[in-house]
């Protein structure tokens, strides 16, 4: 107890020198535990970017490939499923509710996904919560687009706004569906996920866009005859088979084959200009798309279900798991993590070193003083318990102050955090990584303690009682 | 009466250089004020070190307080030192982060054997009772960075009288202060030994204060090693 007594004394009055030793420690603990905090704040907010989808489905494929098509709006599908297969599945009994997933245009770099109603009653993201309308009404038109938040606030649309469709999924698209203008019917709330950064229109939205191309173009820009064209192509052919076919020449004339056969003249004589307004959306069938999400009734039929679907035979494709793939996923770029995490962690160790040389330089200073308590009878022993009980309290006072320091500053940044980034860094009482880090910080000051306590304990060996230079 | 230093075929050197200590005997009864003195380098020092057991004999005896010191682990001699002995510095005697109250008491704190011939008095009532002594009892609660080297001498001296330890070593203590400090402070110093009944042993190369001592040592008469 004297002994700590003295050690707090003497660091009490070296005050300058030991609230910067503190103060360095507490910073890079503080940096370590906020790292953390934000680093499992990424990795939630990561894994929750879609939540309570059982399977993800899409054509056969890389895992990632789908994921990052279908969840995260990167990249895009090598092949679209057939809309007959879907229904199949939407069917089926195991299966409680789907969303399907149409891409293929954008607008200004941003995508445009085809979907349906369900994307508003299923789709959840962080933990269950569901997209809703912030402004407007949900689309449901042929025309209607509904904007991500981010979408709407970057390129300041409001509701009612026309906007057009870009074919191709690049920023710069090289030809406007410039007769396919949309009518903006509603913006979403932020999500902080990739939802926020599409467009939504319906699936048959989505095919009416195609409505007419041929040969890769629009009617009138490469072939003028399209909407003669049509009536000649045989209307009777067989969908699903049409769908599972590779060849998108094949597949335009077939999205093309119901509306056209009954607007084929408005189509004609309107083909440079506005969308046709008598087109509704009962004319429109839908023929194929990108990805379906789905719920199952049941949790335990998911694996079932997942290789039922893999190994379905009608059509090549694959359903994972999105928690489990978002996991792998995660720990493929795990090697960032614990990069992020050893450069906090050698942060922590300068803040240590900054104490070693702070501790180590005041002892010659110090010398008269070991010799004074050694002349009142303390024991080389009680010295290097001194320098070492002073290292340890810096280093715990350091750990402690950055362990407030830490929580401070994330009470003060979560809200930033998340209004600014989208992160949402879950606040958590210290845990068993963060009170293993002061542990280590402690014990480390501990150690390092000894190298100034072993000097001193030299020094005061060789002067005794007096200091000899 | 029995002796209070009592040294036979002392040698010291500091590692493998030449003998700085070479002292066939030396002894001192209880009780007495012993003035030692010689010029610098003479050893002085080296021997105070010696006998309050910072510094282990090379070869012979260091009886102090009928303990061998020369026979005792390093270990024991600290412990020794804390129990029996007062030491007083020729200055910087005060440990600086430490108020004079805790100066004081500092022994009696780190020794229990001090602590236990406080006669039931607390620490702090003694140091108190030790500063009124010296003269130095407003000083108290004053940090010793704030004190002149006359009060900072009265404040080691009282921290060498704590508990009362048999033995008092002082290793020049008054060469800083002025003539008639010097006496003030040796009066209150003896005053306080016989109180207590402390040996004193006093090191200076101020000849003109070895009046007032009952003993005077020449070291230079009784270290051989000395050049």
């Amino acid at each position: 107890m004297l002994v700590l007594d003295l050690a707090v004394k003497s660091l009490r009055n070296r005050a300058f020198s030991t609230s910067l030793t503190v103060g360095s420690i507490a910073l890079s603990v503080a940096l370590l535990i906020g790292v953390e905090n934000v680093r499992v704040g990424v990795r939630e907010s990561f894994s929750n970017t879609i939540s309570q989808t059982d399977l993800v489905v899409g054509a056969r494929g890389g895992t990632i490939q789908l994921l990052l098509y279908s969840v995260f709006g990167m990249g895009a599908p090598t092949q679209n499923l057939s809309w007959d297969t879907y229904r199949r599945w939407a069917d089926h009994p195991a299966v409680e509710w789907t969303i399907p997933y149409g891409l293929g245009d954008s607008h200004r770099g941003f995508r445009v996904i085809g979907t349906n109603e369900d994307f508003y009653r299923h789709y959840s993201f962080r933990g269950g919560q569901a997209i809703s309308v912030a402004e407007g009404r949900p689309n449901s038109g042929l025309y209607d687009v509904n904007l991500g938040a981010d979408v709407a606030a970057e390129l300041g649309y409001e509701v009612g706004d026309e906007v057009e469709v870009t074919h191709g999924l690049g920023e710069i698209g090289f030809i406007n569906h410039d007769h396919m203008p949309f009518t903006v019917v509603g913006i979403l709330d932020k999500t902080f996920t990739p939802v926020d950064r599409a467009l939504y229109i319906t699936m048959e939205g989505l095919e009416a866009v195609h409505f007419g191309w041929e040969d890769g173009a629009p009617p009138g820009a490469a072939s003028p005859g399209a909407a003669a064209e049509e009536d000649e192509h045989v209307h009777a052919e067989d969908e699903a088979v049409a769908a599972a076919e590779e060849d998108e020449h094949d597949h335009a004339e077939d999205e093309a084959v119901a509306p056209a056969e009954e607007d084929d003249h408005a189509h004609a004589e309107d083909d440079a200009h506005a969308h046709d307004p008598d087109l509704s959306i009962e004319d429109v069938e839908v023929t194929q798309l990108a990805a379906f999400f789905v719920g199952t009734s049941s949790r335990r039929d998911v694996l079932g279900l997942q290789r039922e679907i893999n190994e379905f035979e009608g059509e090549p494709m694959m359903a994972v798991i999105p928690g489990l793939a978002l996991n792998n996923m995660w720990q493929g770029l795990g090697y960032a993590e614990v990069g992020l995490r050893l450069v906090t962690i050698f942060v922590v160790l300068v803040g240590l070193l900054g104490m070693l040389v702070s501790l180590y330089t005041s002892l010659d200073e110090r010398r008269r003083e070991m010799a004074i308590l050694r002349a009142v009878g303390a024991g080389p022993d009680r010295i290097v318990a001194l320098l070492v009980l002073e290292s340890v309290v810096l280093a715990a006072a350091g750990a402690v102050g950055g362990m407030a320091l830490a929580y401070l500053l994330l009470s003060v940044g979560q809200p930033i955090a998340e209004t600014q980034a989208g992160l949402f860094i879950p606040i958590t009482p210290p845990g068993f990584v963060e009170w293993l880090f002061l542990g280590s910080v402690v014990v480390a000051g501990f150690l390092i303690g000894f190298v100034p306590a072993l000097k001193a304990y030299r020094t005061a060996l060789h002067d005794g009682l007096a200091v000899r230079v | 009466m029995s002796l209070a230093i009592d040294i036979r075929r002392l040698r010291f050197r500091y590692g493998g250089g030449p003998w700085v200590l070479d002292i066939p005997e030396l002894t001192l009864d209880q009780g007495t004020r012993a003035f030692l003195f010689g010029p610098s380098g003479s050893g002085k020092t080296t021997l105070l070190g010696v006998l309050s057991g910072v510094l282990k004999p090379d070869e012979g005896e260091v009886g102090v307080l009928g303990h061998d010191l020369a026979s005792l682990s390093s270990a024991q001699r600290d412990a020794f030192r804390a129990e029996h002995i007062g030491y007083v510095f020729q200055m910087f005697n005060l440990i600086p982060y430490l108020s004079v109250l805790d100066n004081i008491a500092l022994p009696a704190r780190m020794n229990a054997a001090r602590r236990a011939r406080l006669d039931g008095a607390g620490v702090k009532e003694t140091a108190v009772q030790l500063a009124d002594h010296l003269h130095i009892g407003d000083l108290l609660k004053k940090r010793v960075t704030e004190l002149s080297v006359g009060q900072q001498q009265r404040v080691a001296a009282c921290r060498a009288l704590i508990g009362a330890p048999e033995l008092i070593v002082a290793d020049e203590p008054t060469s800083s202060l002025d003539f008639d400090r010097r006496e003030t402070f040796l009066e209150l110093l003896f005053a306080e030994c016989d109180r207590a009944g402390a040996t004193l042993v006093f090191v200076s190369h101020d000849r003109t204060l070895e009046g007032m001592f009952s003993r005077r040592i020449s070291l230079p008469d009784i270290n051989r090693a000395t050049v």
